[in-house]
């Protein structure tokens, strides 16, 4: 089977910074996921982008939530098309950087300091 | 820089973390759960599928003693029997536990808990609470408890670098924050390790991305031993083609408990027939010995186009597979797959690591203030680990590692931290390697994985695990000793990096070990050497020395049942 292309416009960017677009063609076979493409990317073009996701395949960890042509989406669900897919970060979460948000409930954070904290 | 400080500090929240927090905390502990990911999500546990060991004996009369026969006996005479009956016995207990906290096991319609007969063992034992979702469950389960516990702090995006040893003991660590890039620094009279296994060292893996043996080599480079490192257990039919997403590749084996199906070869012959085991069917060939023939039939020239076996159902008619798996079959077919028409492929892939930290039944390693738990521990599951064993030993081990981490806690006044003690990992993370320098690091990995697949998976040759340290030791000079990145927020690159940094000191250990033990047995086949040998009938124990990777071997634990455990 030969390989198709699919161009990912993925937004960049960090806190306090403007944001940008790159573009990566990411070559794939029909089935393949956008996280698949994603993981291609970091190995292949950029090992910088950032993105969060734990079980690769399941859809079991609910981390790789993000912006998918507008709508929110699993990378691990979402199909590679041939076409120009755009991913973004959510849009309705704090950014930490490129495509990872902050998705956990405030008391599963970096807690803010107590009176027994000293060095 | 930031600073923290408890009484007892656990580093992963799967069911065995989890389960040791909500433990040490109903001791009185201050506790301090770290997780890399996020709480509940990152690890193993979530990705369960179905089966759980228990002797509850609800579905047939059970005896934990009959568990742990049938552990013992898959171990191919390599458990550590103290840690085997721990699971077994407070295995029981811990199912019940759950139970009372509304995990919601299957029921049969007269109330009693469902358990289906798994291979390898001797009854019905294994509970479940949905055929696809039981981790999902279990995980939820205690990350509600953890919740009611105001004495654990759970902290997410929180990357444990290293442990901090002072006078001989383990006292903290040192930790990056993910989400912010900060430094972390932990003060803990306790330490537990519950970070899970190895099996992402392999391409084809069915546990987390977060499973790259961090734990093991944050033990090891404390001074702490491992064990039995060379078993690493391959699920023997792991999804492999077509392509399906949104679903764990380890799902055919519920698909197994409730249909059988057929594993075939490209002639449409039941697979597993030729090495001894007739199936007929039925789904009780054990995973070293389904993953032993699979391997070999593909060897043979005999296996499915993608490099795998055929599993059919295409036996089963509509209405079954419906009643039994109905929303899955649509996921399915969404997926292109039709059952009742085409068989699926499949082939071994890297699930379970038996290997692990040496810890007695109190979870107590050989370094004072360090304890370990579920997966990370090495020693129950021998040479080859049971169906089911997985999620009650997170949960035995995690409940026992932190009633014992908070008992250490509770009898030391204060924790003997220093700054200095700290100041080598802290200085790591404050590193950067020069930018040109830099190889692609996500790259580096995934070329890590490919060595393991191609030359430490289940089939073993001299040959092939020289090759494999030559290529590690290459990775490990391209690595370097400074981090790469610059250390901000989520800086992948940089996590990339330490997360490799472990993966080649754990993967030389693997292969190593393999490379040493020249038999076969169980999980780690040698072509080379394909029989079991009485005299192999030891544990390989791991340690470092100056830095380097020192072997030795001792003989099994066996300890009498009377002095275990109490």
């Amino acid at each position: 089977m030969t390989a198709q292309i699919a161009t990912l416009l993925v937004e960049r960017g960090a806190p306090g910074t403007p944001s940008r677009v790159d573009a990566f063609a990411v070559p794939f076979a029909p089935g393949q996921s956008l996280l698949d493409g994603l993981r291609w990317v970091r190995a292949h073009a950029d090992p910088t982008l950032a993105l969060r996701y734990s079980c690769l395949n399941a859809n079991a960890c609910k981390e790789c939530m993000m912006l998918v042509d507008g709508v929110v989406a699993y990378a691990c669900t979402a199909r590679l098309e041939a076409r120009e897919v755009r991913v973004g970060p959510l849009p309705n979460k704090a950014l930490i950087r490129d495509l990872v948000t902050e998705i956990a409930p405030p008391d599963e954070r970096f807690p803010s300091a107590r009176p027994g904290d000293r060095a | 820089m930031r600073h923290l400080a408890a009484d007892v500090l656990v580093i992963g929240a799967g069911a065995a973390g989890m389960y040791a927090a909500i433990a040490a905390a109903g001791q009185g502990a201050q506790v301090l759960l770290a997780e890399r990911s996020l709480i509940g999500r990152g690890g193993a546990t979530v990705m369960a599928q179905m089966t759980v060991a228990a002797a509850v004996g609800e579905a047939a009369p059970d005896h934990w003693q009959h568990h742990l026969a049938d552990t013992l006996a898959a171990g191919r005479f390599l458990c550590d029997e103290a840690l085997a009956r721990l699971l077994c016995e407070e295995g029981v207990e811990v199912i019940k536990q759950i139970d009372a906290w509304k995990v919601g096991w299957a029921r049969t319609p007269d109330g009693r808990m469902a358990q289906v007969h798994a291979p390898g063992h001797d009854r019905p034992r294994c509970v479940y609470v949905d055929f696809l979702a039981t981790g999902t469950a279990v995980s939820r389960t205690l990350r509600t408890q953890l919740n009611r516990q105001g004495a654990v702090r759970r902290v997410g995006d929180l990357v444990v670098t290293d442990l901090v040893r002072r006078g001989g003991a383990v006292v903290g660590a040192v930790a990056w924050h993910l989400a912010s890039g900060d430094v972390v620094t932990i003060a803990a009279k306790s330490t537990v390790i519950a970070t899970g296994g190895l099996t992402r060292l392999y391409r084809r893996n069915s546990a987390s991305a977060n499973m790259g043996g961090d734990g093991y080599a944050l033990a090891l480079r404390a001074g702490a031993p491992l064990i039995d490192m060379e078993f690493v257990q391959f699920f023997p039919i792991g999804h492999l083609a077509p392509r399906l997403v949104g679903m764990d590749p380890i799902m055919w084996d519920p698909f197994r408990y409730k249909l059988g199906g057929r594993l075939l070869n490209r002639d449409g012959e039941e697979l597993t027939q030729r090495y001894g085991v007739a199936e007929d069917g039925r789904y009780v060939a054990t995973r070293d010995v389904a993953t032993y023939a699979i391997a070999k039939e593909v060897e043979a020239g005999r296996g499915s186009p993608a490099g795998g076996a055929y599993l059919s159902f295409e036996h089963v008619p509509e209405a079954r597979l419906r009643e039994a798996f109905g929303p899955v079959i649509d996921r399915l077919a969404a997926n292109g797959i039709d059952l009742t028409r085409m068989p699926v492929e499949v082939a071994p892939i890297a699930h379970y690591h038996m290997g692990g930290i040496r810890a007695d039944a109190a979870m107590a390693t050989a370094i004072p203030g360090l304890f370990a738990a579920g997966e990370a521990v090495g020693g129950a599951n021998g040479a080859n680990r049971l169906s089911g064993n997985a999620i009650t030993e997170a949960l035995a081990f995690g409940r026992r590692a932190g009633l014992s981490a908070a008992a250490h806690a509770a009898r030391s006044r204060e924790v003997d931290w220093s700054r200095e003690a700290a100041a080598d990992a802290v200085a790591l993370l404050r590193d950067s390697a020069p930018a040109r320098d830099r190889p692609n690091v996500a790259a580096m990995l995934a070329m890590l994985q490919d060595v393991m697949q191609d030359e430490v998976g289940p089939f073993r040759t001299q040959a092939k695990l020289a090759s494999a340290l030559a290529r590690i030791a290459a990775l490990r000079r391209d690595l370097g000793d400074r981090p790469f990145g610059s250390g901000g927020a989520y800086d992948a690159e940089r996590l990339d990096w330490l997360d490799l940094r472990c993966m080649l000191a754990v993967a030389e250990v693997v292969a190593r070990t393999a490379l040493a033990r020249t038999e076969s047995r169980g999980a780690h086949q040698r072509e080379d050497f394909p029989a079991m040998r009485p005299d192999w009938a030891v544990n390989q124990v791991v340690t470092l020395r100056d830095g380097a990777v020192a072997l030795a071997r001792e003989s099994v634990r066996a300890a009498s049942l009377q002095a275990v455990a109490v």
